[in-house]
């Protein structure tokens, strides 16, 4: 099923030939219309007469996240504010949020391509869409929402928090699709659990997860605990919102990133250079279509591969793989690399394991350590020590077999990790403190 | 013949013991005895109450992690050599004892400890058969 077959299952060569003619009309209008833009590629010796092809787009310079800060509020937009209808920011829980603006198109692109994503994930007309996205400046919210309504589903704008009346709707309304952050399906599945109401009675059919990083384990923990259909959607404001790609419900192997407005590439974060499929990296993407603010090969920070080989949905658009993490998010410990993901999936694979951890790295006499909270739920409680030493032990010893990294696994009670209604807190890292 | 024993899993965090202990008080459950075993993480409290069903769900409203383990109460003569004699009993069939720890009451001239073993069921025929007195819960939760 797709909403827009045309577009979706264009060959390959075709698709090619659209992501160059509209990749030339973006620079030529920001070189005419954002100094930025004009200035930095004036400096890579770039203009849009010189791009023939799309390895051309190598030769473009990168925009970086601390750009759009600099050009705060809106320096980095290519219409005048007239024309702009929409704006949106991301949190900003580093510094000035980054601001973003949509044109009337603007607005309509993305809500085909969430209406897209959701027909990719299963969903079709005569769904009831209970959106727990948070409304707002964050684009969760209102993307999900546009595009449940161009798909022509029915929306509950729930936003996020208030997790008993979401349980309420739900069982009252009778919703059939949950859109929220993967965290908070089970952080909803297991107050819904204490008020004596089983998840898995409700009718929802498919859930659509994302704005975190999340594991493979975790999906079928959501898909167990929930009886729902999970799949993986990935987005960014500075990018659009929700929807820039999404797994399709019949492969739900990698992301399908909608080529036909986004240029996806993997780089390498430290040297920039371009890596070939399968290779992890960096995702960077240039905007093709976006009139508001169009952006030459944004660094998103997250981490991933790509691959071009056919989808057994019969989509030509490629597919990344789900987040490893974001390169800013990643931890390094004792030089290595560590996503909590990758811990997520560990812990995650030992039965009875519930998916609430924290990861806590200090510095101890210049060394690092790293303690990961687990949480004892009755599955894994023995009333013997030494199988909860075991547990642990067993734990500690995978963690240094996959990663390479020593870590002490601290059993703690049942809910002592903070619960999340949004992006889930996975780690503190107390090393630059004190 | 087995006794119900409930176990409660608890950070190594000021306070904790005592937030346990009173919610069983202010539930009207007595504890009949108990024993804690520690880690410096976290311990495992584990107790003998005059009724088990209602310590279990108070204390799981309350958010902890709660199991309900099978215990042996045996009665013990009081006197040198005691609890050597019924670990000889159990040594020679065979049978683990994982954890054990003593009654707070006595009974008549004799101690009683509670046993938890790897097999219940095994432990409970060996020392019946050798005249040990096994106590019933119902016994233990009233005494």
């Amino acid at each position: 099923m797709y909403f827009n077959e045309e577009f979706e299952t264009l060959p390959r060569e075709a698709l090619q030939a659209l992501q160059l003619k509209r990749l030339k009309a973006m620079v030529a209008r920001v070189e005419k219309n954002v100094p930025f833009y004009k200035e930095a590629l004036a400096k890579a010796g770039v203009s849009s007469d010189s791009i023939n092809s799309l390895t051309d787009l190598q030769r473009l310079p990168f925009t970086y996240k601390q750009d759009m800060r600099d050009s705060y509020p809106y320096n980095l937009f290519a219409v005048p504010m007239e024309d702009i209808v929409r704006i949106h920011a991301s949190s900003g829980t580093t510094g000035k949020p980054t601001v973003v603006g949509y044109t009337k198109k603007d607005i309509e692109t993305w809500s085909e391509l969430m209406a897209r994503s959701f027909v990719a994930a299963g969903v079709h007309k005569g769904d009831i869409i209970h959106n727990s996205y948070g409304y707002g400046l964050f684009t969760g919210g209102l993307g999900a929402h546009y595009g449940a309504e161009r798909l022509g589903a029915s929306v509950i704008p729930m936003s996020g928090g208030n997790t008993k009346k979401q349980i309420m709707i739900m069982q009252d309304f009778g919703s059939t699709v949950l859109t929220c952050t993967p965290s908070y399906s089970l952080f909803m599945a297991e107050a819904a659990k204490e008020e004596g109401i089983d998840f898995r009675d409700l009718k929802l059919r498919v859930g659509i997860f994302g704005a975190e990083p999340w594991s493979e384990e975790m999906r079928r923990d959501i898909e167990t605990k929930l009886n729902l259909s999970a799949v993986d959607i990935y987005g960014l404001s500075e990018i659009m919102g929700p929807g820039v790609a999404i797994e399709c419900c019949e492969a739900k192997k990698g992301l399908h990133v909608w080529e036909d407005h986004f240029i996806p590439e993997i780089i390498n974060p430290e040297t920039c250079e371009v890596l070939g499929e399968g290779q992890m990296g960096e995702l960077v993407i240039t905007t093709i279509t976006k009139e508001g603010i169009p952006l030459i090969r944004y660094r998103t920070r997250d981490i991933t591969s790509i691959t071009y080989e056919p989808c057994a949905c019969g989509r030509t658009h490629a597919r990344i793989a789900r987040m490893s993490g974001r390169s800013d998010d990643m931890l390094i410990i004792r030089g290595v690399n560590v996503f909590p993901s990758q811990i997520e999936a560990i812990l995650m694979g030992v039965e009875g394991v519930e998916p609430h951890y924290v990861l806590i790295v200090e510095r101890k006499d210049n060394l690092d350590t790293l303690e990961v909270q687990v949480e004892v739920g009755e599955n894994i409680f023995s009333d013997e020590i030494k199988h909860l030493q075991a547990l642990s032990a067993k734990i500690e010893k995978q963690i240094k077999e996959m990663l390479g990294v020593t870590c002490r696994v601290r059993l703690v009670e049942p809910k002592s990790i903070t619960r999340s209604e949004g992006k889930a807190k996975r780690v503190i890292d107390n090393r630059n403190k004190a | 013949m087995h006794v119900e024993q409930i176990s409660i899993f608890i950070e190594n965090k000021f306070g904790r013991l005592a937030e346990v202990t009173r919610i069983l008080g202010d539930a009207g459950v007595n504890i009949r005895t108990l024993s804690l075993a520690d880690t410096s993480d976290f311990g495992i409290l584990r107790l003998i109450v005059n009724d088990t069903e209602k310590a279990r769900t108070v204390l799981k409203e309350r958010g902890f992690t709660v199991s309900k383990t099978e215990v042996v109460a045996v009665e013990i003569p009081d006197r040198p050599g005691g609890l050597a004699d019924i670990l000889q009993v159990l040594d020679a069939d065979g049978i683990n004892v994982e954890y054990m720890y003593a009654f707070v009451e006595r009974c008549g001239e004799n101690a009683v400890m509670i046993f938890r073993f790897d097999e219940t069921q095994k432990a409970i025929a060996t020392l019946t058969g050798k005249n040990f007195n096994v106590l019933p819960g119902e016994r233990l939760y009233s005494m």
